[in-house]
């Protein structure tokens, strides 16, 4: 997929540009982009090296645990077909609040335990269950409090406010996610 | 109270871990120096991105093929240039970072397009790459209405962007 589109892409930029006789920003692109890509990289490692010392601390604290704890009542309703007291919750939740607090690298070795956990339920092995669904509809929705990554870049493009989209991104994804596990209910249902 | 909420975390983490006893200085250093590694991998996918978004955006292309589109965006008062960041958010994360490098470059990270276009990256996460990671790591090969859902959230995610932003800058 991203194979096919990655082509599409250069190809029809560079044709249409080719047509209408502008190598000149053909050449400018193809040159200038590792610069535009190294001055992006330059300017998320601070940011993401910080908030990752922050969070290194968080969890070596035992504070992400105790937060994982904290929601995991709440998962035994979103997951009806787990048994009660599984381990899949704690593999769960600890996935959830990794990605609440920006640790994508660290959320995903959680994720995968949670789904090989999931799997040992799980009647037919190669059809999904429905609690591995609930769970990747939570994680694709992208709950995240800090977007360290887009922050990084609204400072590197001189942003007056460069937090001010904190606020609204939680609503929006909070919104988002409440409808995508509604139409999971629903659609599991049927 | 955006400009309060990192200052908070950051103060809260640092004085909770301070009373529980840990190597506080040490822990930090070893957490932050994972930052490099995580940069250096993302670099190359990166670079591939921004190499074809950029030929792709600055050949107007999108203007000449996308046209019929721009007066149902007009009327709906939607600017055009979100399309391609919501199109392409499920796909790759790469991917939408440089459009959003693109957008800020134009626009400025503080126009509205600026912040739609931040919101709906924020607000989302590679839904088709994280669907085909996980089901494909253990062995899944019915997906059912995995892929549908999720690709629906991300819709309503946008409309729910287009209306929230406008209420709130």
């Amino acid at each position: 997929m991203i194979n096919k589109l990655w082509v599409f892409l250069i190809i029809i930029g560079s044709s249409y540009l080719i047509i209408n006789g502008r190598f000149d920003v053909l050449n400018r692109e193809i040159l200038g982009s590792g610069k535009v890509t190294l001055d992006l990289i330059i300017q998320i490692f601070p940011l993401i090296s910080l908030w990752l010392g922050i969070m290194n601390i968080a969890e070596k604290s035992g504070l992400l645990d105790k937060l994982s704890k904290l929601i995991e009542p709440f998962l035994v309703k979103l997951f009806p077909d787990i048994p009660k007291g599984h381990e899949s919750f704690g593999y769960i939740s600890s996935n959830i609040i990794a990605n609440v607090f920006g640790l994508g690298n660290a959320a995903t070795p959680f994720g995968i335990k949670a789904m090989k956990s999931m799997q040992s339920l799980n009647v037919d092995k190669e059809v999904a269950s429905r609690s591995m669904i609930t769970f990747l509809i939570m994680n694709t929705c992208g709950f995240t409090v800090i977007p360290t990554t887009i922050i990084s870049l609204r400072m590197l493009h001189k942003s007056e406010n460069p937090s001010s989209i904190i606020f609204p991104c939680i609503i929006v994804s909070f919104i988002s996610i409440v409808f995508g596990l509604i139409i999971d209910r629903l659609w599991a249902k049927r | 109270m955006s400009n309060l909420f990192i200052p908070i975390i950051v103060i809260f983490v640092i004085v909770y871990g301070y009373f529980k006893k840990i190597n506080i200085y040490d822990v930090f250093v070893s957490g932050a120096s994972e930052g490099f590694i995580m940069v250096r991998d993302m670099f190359p996918s990166l670079l591939a991105m921004i190499l074809a978004v950029n030929i792709f955006k600055s050949s107007g292309v999108i203007d000449f093929l996308f046209s019929f589109l721009k007066p149902i965006f007009l009327f709906l008062k939607i600017p055009f240039e979100v399309l391609p960041i919501a199109v392409m958010r499920p796909l790759s994360g790469s991917f939408g970072l440089a459009l959003l490098n693109n957008i800020y470059g134009i626009y400025g990270p503080d126009s509205f397009v600026g912040i739609l276009s931040s919101v709906i990256q924020g607000s989302s996460d590679t839904t088709v790459y994280i669907i085909t990671l996980y089901f494909g790591t253990i062995g899944i090969k019915k997906i059912r209405y995995a892929l549908w859902v999720g690709l629906f959230a991300d819709l309503f995610m946008v409309v729910v962007s287009l209306i929230i932003v406008p209420l709130l800058f």
